[in-house]
């Protein structure tokens, strides 16, 4: 089948595509594939660039105009040439249409078996969500298996991107889409941001972690009862860092999107409709599960709701951590 | 001398310093308020060029600080007001407008042999509503920028707090000055033609200018509507592009594409005909498969519609749709590449000069050759999924723009130049200026199509320390090229004073623009001339005397 042309030349071919300077790792076989029609591509870009090069060039100083010298009148067209360097490009492109749309439709149907891992895209923070309700900031998944991610944004739109895999999908607000892939070895592969979406969009990224055979089970119970186990102000602190609030919240006094957390327990607070009020621990539930009710004033109403993404117990000890942080 | 003056090109005999359009009036009003194409072209010219500084001030800033991984001159959020305003001047002052509302006034009547375009004056408020659209976006300016992109998606452009509206409606103005241009270049080319001038006996030019009106009058009311619709969400708070009103972000990027896909050819295709002109003159050669070139530019107009949908294969939209437009896509590709290869077959035994028009021909052929062919990569599906939001799209879209659009542009500039204003810039200096140009080019954007394909995403103000080399690269050919363009300011500027004076025809040309003396008259022709082959320069020789080309003799008959 033609299909598998890329597939078989890329096992053929010794030099592999990855070791190739201009293209990252290939963390996948899926890349492996891309990368050999961009290398095809960029084979036909060479010759052709340098086919136009060569007469530009040669033409310029072969026929460079000299005293004494007029132009010659070859004829100003010939039907047979410019049919020649129509039908060319033409049968090159459906060429190259064809190995794109099928490499395309093996990198977007996900196989049956997948394992399915919820992305949320937020800003500035990718959020990631295990089949046993851990949130993790990164993306944890086993070698060998496919797994396929289901993601959606809180507010703008994202770009989900892993540079490795060649594998790259909006991540929209309202709507579902996903991207899969299949690892072969187990590594670390970095995340990146790819639509624009704000001042935090370049440190938007995260990381692919790969676990070996039998490890990334062993991962997912360890941290599933993390909060439990830690005592209530760390495992705040823990969430703090991991679940989207330090990339608007400060906790050094600084300023930044939100106000920040640095003795805010226990302040006075004058709202924007002009309202004062002390923060407790109803205000601070309240500001997570519906942050729009009352504003800090000077801030803008931009912070994504929180209800359902965090349980009561993870809010009780966000609350915890606060407390500590005192002037 | 065996050579004298044709009788077809009444002008050129008569005395240099016949009173030109230039000297048709004094003061600020007779040119703010005038009619005259050649006056309004002068101003788009003026006003082009200064957007032009502005956007490239903004391009040096952004290179600036994109010297170091983290912050070195300024902090994210002017980072992203930045390049914004790069992409939006750039795009909507600049490379839109420029060659066919300054290149394209000040020449159209001119190859037409006719007195004006159409609608004079609807042509000064052209002009009038493209400095109204400026003044906005120097207002958003003003108030602290947008921070949005140039392509302003939603929902994050209704979101921001940043100043969005008066920047978008400047664009929406913007655009019914671009509409009106193009309206009245259709019109012109249609009833103002001169005996002679046949559909296939028009100057390519002249073809380019047609086709890309068409998009301009098709495609730009689609851009009007969006950008409105996108204030109306703003201001208003009706849910059309937000999810969290009722809308759809993504309809935004299909409205936006609509237009903005077919607005690169609003760009390209002009540029692609000042080439058609530029290397027929300095090869001392016929085009070379004219038909062919008519008929591709008006195939890229026609085909520009139907392929928007390549901006968005990871948007979310559905396979089949990918499919679709990745095919659709391919098809552009066609009539790009015959036109290159004609440009090419056109030197082909000719007497070629370098001279600086003919320099930025050379460097779009091979620049627009990179970018055309790069596109290859971002239209098939595969490995568009991987460069697509990367530096490489970056690099490709400055390939086709800058390498394309700007070289054709600085090319059609040096060339009309002594038309326009009637001196000779310094020949040398150009050369010079040309190649810092298109060295510091390549270095700057051959860096970026590597970092692009090793993963570096655009519109990034913090990056990882692996790319930090290809970024510095970068931003030293984007200083050359700013000493480059430095330098044609010097000089241009120079010549306006003390340049020599041009004569009617210094490159050649058989095109009508050059019968009339150099700057024309206010009334451009005694009498409508009559057309004859465009690119039939072997009656044409130069004299010594007059420092440019006259008709022969003998040929005089066969000319008129």
């Amino acid at each position: 089948m033609i299909h598998s042309i890329p597939a078989v030349l890329a096992s053929l071919v010794p030099l592999r595509a990855s070791n190739a300077f201009w293209l990252p790792e290939e963390g996948t076989a899926a890349a492996g594939q891309v990368d050999w029609l961009f290398n095809l591509i960029l084979g036909i870009s060479v010759f052709f660039f340098a086919l136009i090069a060569v007469l530009t060039i040669y033409f310029l100083l072969r026929y460079r105009r000299r005293q004494g010298i007029e132009a010659g009148q070859p004829p100003t067209h010939h039907t047979w040439l410019e049919i020649t360097w129509t039908v060319i490009p033409t049968i090159i492109v459906i060429v190259i249409f064809y190995f794109g749309f099928t490499g395309y439709m093996d990198m977007k149907i996900a196989p049956e078996n997948a394992l399915e891992i919820q992305v949320t895209g937020q800003k500035w923070q990718w959020l990631f969500s295990y089949p046993n309700g851990h949130v993790d900031p990164d993306l944890h998944v086993p070698v060998d298996q496919p797994v396929k991610l289901i993601m959606t944004s809180e507010d703008v739109i994202h770009g989900f991107f892993i540079p490795d895999f060649r594998q790259k999908m909006d991540v929209v607000p309202g709507r579902y889409s996903t991207v899969w892939f299949n690892v072969s070895r187990p590594g670390k592969h970095i995340i990146f941001c790819t639509q624009y979406c704000g001042r935090g969009h370049s440190d938007m990224s995260a990381w692919v972690v790969v676990h070996p055979p039998g490890e990334y089970e062993k991962w997912l119970t360890e941290v599933g009862d993390e909060i439990s186990k830690l005592p209530p102000a760390e495992a705040g602190e823990k969430l703090y860092l991991t679940r989207g609030c330090k990339q608007c919240h400060t906790i050094d006094g600084g300023a930044s999107t939100g106000p920040s957390f640095l003795g805010m327990f226990g302040r006075s607070e004058t709202m924007k409709d002009g309202a004062k009020l002390t923060v407790d621990e109803n205000y601070i539930r309240e500001a997570i599960i519906d942050p729009q009710a009352k504003i800090v004033a000077g801030y803008q109403p931009v912070m994504p709701t929180y209800k359902g993404k965090l349980k009561d117990n993870e809010i009780t000890v966000i609350i915890e951590y606060l407390k500590t942080l005192k002037r | 001398m065996n050579t004298v003056s044709s009788p077809a090109t009444p002008a050129a005999a008569e005395p240099e310093h016949a009173a030109s359009y230039l000297q048709d009036g004094h003061g600020i009003k007779s040119w703010i308020m005038t009619l005259d194409h050649k006056r309004i072209g002068v101003l788009y010219l003026i006003s082009i060029l200064a957007a032009m500084f502005l956007g490239g001030l903004f391009a040096m800033l952004i290179r600036t600080e994109l010297l170091t991984p983290t912050k070195t001159v300024m902090e994210a959020e002017t980072y992203n007001r930045v390049f914004t305003l790069h992409g939006a001047i750039m795009i909507f002052l600049f490379i839109i407008p420029g060659i066919p509302a300054a290149l394209g006034n000040f020449v159209l009547p001119l190859m037409l042999g006719a007195r004006d375009v159409a609608f004079p004056r609807l042509n000064r408020l052209s002009w009038h509503l493209y400095v109204i659209g400026a003044l906005f976006a120097i207002y958003s300016l003003i108030h602290g920028g947008a921070d949005t992109g140039w392509t302003f998606y939603t929902p994050y452009s209704t979101t921001t707090t940043s100043a969005v509206v008066p920047i978008v409606f400047g664009a929406f103005i913007l655009g019914f000055s671009s509409i009106l241009t193009g309206l009245n270049f259709i019109v012109t080319i249609h009833r103002f033609r001169p005996p002679g001038m046949g559909w296939f006996r028009m100057p390519l030019f002249l073809w380019a200018l047609y086709a890309t009106a068409i998009i301009q009058v098709l495609a730009t009311p689609v851009l009007g509507i969006t950008l409105l619709l996108l204030i109306v969400e703003r201001v208003l708070g009706v849910g059309i592009f937000d999810p969290t009103l009722g809308g759809d972000p993504v309809l935004f990027q299909h409205f936006f594409w609509f237009y903005s896909h077919p607005a690169v050819y609003i760009m390209i295709l002009p540029a692609m005909g000042v080439i058609s002109e530029l290397v027929s003159t300095f090869s001392r050669k016929h085009i070379f498969g004219y038909k062919a070139i008519a008929y591709s530019s008006v195939a890229i107009a026609f085909l520009s519609f139907l392929v928007w949908g390549h901006h968005m294969f990871v948007s979310g939209q559905s396979p089949m749709a990918n499919m679709i437009f990745s095919a659709l896509t391919f098809s552009v590709a066609i009539p790009s590449a015959v036109k290159v290869f004609n440009w090419v077959a056109t030197m082909y035994k000719g007497s070629i000069k370098m001279d600086a028009p003919m320099t930025y021909t050379v460097a779009f052929i091979l620049l627009f050759g990179i970018g055309g062919l790069t596109g290859l990569f971002l239209g098939a599906l595969a490995t568009d999924v991987h460069l697509h939001d990367t530096y490489f799209v970056v690099a490709h879209f400055h390939y086709t723009m800058m390498g394309g659009v700007l070289m054709a542009f600085m090319g059609g500039l040096h060339y009309w130049w002594p038309k326009i204003f009637g001196r000779m810039y310094n020949e040398k200096l150009a050369n010079i200026a040309s190649l810092m140009i298109v060295v510091g080019f390549n270095i700057t954007f051959l860096s970026q199509f590597i970092m692009g394909s090793l993963g570096m995403p655009r519109r990034y103000y913090n990056y990882r320390p692996e790319f930090e080399s290809y970024h510095q690269w970068s931003t030293a050919g984007a200083y050359l090229q700013a000493i480059g363009f430095i330098l044609v300011a010097v000089y241009l500027i120079h010549s306006l004073r003390r340049g020599r004076l041009a004569p009617a025809n210094p490159w050649g040309s058989a095109t009508l623009e050059w019968r009339c003396a150099s700057p024309p008259p206010t009334e451009n022709f005694a009498q409508q001339p009559t057309a004859g082959d465009p690119y039939d320069l072997k009656p044409l020789v130069f004299d010594p005397k007059l420092g440019g080309f006259t008709y022969r003799a003998e040929s005089a008959e066969g000319v008129a």
